[in-house]
């Protein structure tokens, strides 16, 4: 009942914010925003590349395999903080009730799976060189690795469920259980370490960082954040198309978009 | 209120008493896994005694969440839970009287039967009450936890692996905790930080955990 009072408002003239709240006004914005985050999404990712292959030094302790870290760290972080961020649309959806919440979570929930294992994978092929060993039970491999599982449940019970409302809706629940967890998990898995034994492992590295290396990292983030802007909303639109096919404005499109 | 919740309880129990192989194929089950793990791994006793806890454990996890599907699916099926959720009694003590009754039936006797397999690993008497206790406090974040995802996959496809995927990472921090507590009583460093961790587990899980079984639930008969 809420959304279609959203949705009225949506349609007058309301709030700006909220006129976009409805599935058919962000569709078009959505496709206007899209090549935007993807051009700026290939020029920082160009931009960071180069720093981190060319102008960053070769640190003197890990020779060049260190430069994983240029997309290691900023993959990292997203997994993070695109689980939150899929929480909060979540929880919004459930409280409010608005359509495109619920959409919006679905959309990131794959792109924060990809960023969770492409860390993951990659601290693989770093942690070989550097500390001789594929895999290490430390505390941040091993909440990374359940953080991943948590990405996999949302997505296997929002699929499993084929009324989409009802798997919105519980995979809401579940992001929201899952992101008061997160934090339970890391102190749990980090105490369970070090109560074992001291931090043998560290990613901390060399005491400070050279700037063109910190220069890198920020503009390898920048490229992911795009990026995950950029497949978001791609995916955000795949998803409203679906869902409203039978909307007189979808099969005003003729079906094509 | 309390009559309700006492009724809610005693007819889940009655229930769950009647379908007595039920409860006890779960014992059963919790009783060949940690058998599997010596013959797996080896007899050595020494690597059985420190592996004792953490066996245990997951067992303990893996027999609890097999029996979670016992806690709405057959209400679901005949349609008690749609009449539970239009009753003038609050959905959530419906909701917290069938987890009673749940660890009542799954974690209560896992806990009593732990010690005798414990003994078994020649574990030594100090960490047997450890293990026990633990196991006290954990089981029944188990059932909490577990109620969600179980009440999240009702009436799902592929139900049971499913909720496998949804709860056993949320367990992690309990089995951390819970062979924790026991090991560090091995290693002379007390167990009382882990069991009061245990206990702070609990009181979070008694809090969201309800809640979120009712939101899931109705969602599932949205």
């Amino acid at each position: 009942m809420k959304a279609t009072t959203l949705e009225a408002h949506a349609d007058g003239r309301g709030n700006a914010l909220l006129r976009f709240a409805a599935p058919q006004a962000f569709f078009p914005l959505a496709g206007k925003m899209i090549p935007w985050f993807a051009a700026l999404a290939v020029v920082f990712a160009v931009g960071g590349l180069y720093v981190s292959f060319f102008v960053a030094p070769t640190d003197f302790q890990q020779g060049e395999s260190y430069r994983v870290i240029f997309i290691h760290v900023p993959a990292a972080w997203m997994s993070m903080f695109l689980y939150v961020v899929m929480a909060a649309w979540a929880a919004f959806g459930l409280i409010l009730n608005t359509r495109l919440s619920g959409m919006m979570a679905s959309a990131i929930a794959p792109t924060g799976a990809l960023f969770t294992f492409i860390a993951l994978w990659t601290g693989a092929l770093w942690g070989k060189p550097t500390w001789g060993t594929w895999w290490v039970w430390d505390a941040r491999l091993t909440s990374e690795l359940i953080l991943l599982f948590l990405y996999l449940g949302f997505i296997a019970l929002t699929t499993a469920i084929d009324d989409p409302r009802r798997a919105e809706r519980a995979g809401a629940v579940l992001a929201i259980v899952g992101v008061i967890n997160v934090p339970i998990i890391y102190f749990s898995v980090k105490w369970w370490n070090t109560l074992h034994q001291g931090a043998s492992v560290s990613l901390t590295k060399a005491p400070s960082m050279a700037a063109t290396m910190l220069a890198g990292m920020f503009l390898m983030a920048l490229a992911a954040w795009m990026y995950s802007f950029a497949a978001a909303l791609w995916r955000v639109r795949s998803i409203i198309l679906e869902r409203e096919r039978d909307a007189l404005w979808v099969r005003e499109r003729g079906g094509g978009a | 209120m309390l009559r309700a919740l006492r009724s809610i309880v005693a007819r889940d129990l009655r229930l769950s008493l009647r379908r007595r192989g039920d409860v006890l194929n779960h014992l059963v089950f919790f009783v060949i896994v940690v058998t599997l793990f010596p013959l797996g791994v080896g007899p050595e006793p020494n690597l059985m005694r420190i592996m004792a806890p953490g066996i245990v454990w997951v067992a303990a996890l893996l027999a609890a969440m097999l029996s979670l599907q016992r806690l709405f699916a057959s209400d679901y099926a005949d349609g008690t839970l749609e009449q539970m959720l239009i009753s003038a009694q609050p959905l959530g003590l419906i909701v917290v009287g069938k987890i009673v009754a749940h660890w009542l039936m799954s974690g209560l006797p896992l806990t009593l039967l732990a010690p005798v397999l414990g003994l078994q690993f020649d574990l030594p008497q100090q960490a047997l009450g450890v293990l026990t206790l633990s196991l006290l406090i954990g089981t029944p974040v188990l059932s909490l936890i577990g109620a969600v995802g179980a009440a999240l996959t009702l009436g799902v496809r592929g139900e049971g692996v499913l909720l496998a995927l949804l709860v056993l990472p949320l367990y992690i921090p309990v089995l951390i905790f819970g062979a924790g507590g026991v090991a560090a009583m091995a290693n002379g460093l007390g167990a009382g930080p882990h069991l009061s961790l245990l206990g702070a587990f609990l009181a979070i899980s008694c809090v969201v955990a309800p809640w979120a079984a009712c939101v899931a639930l109705r969602v599932a008969y949205d």
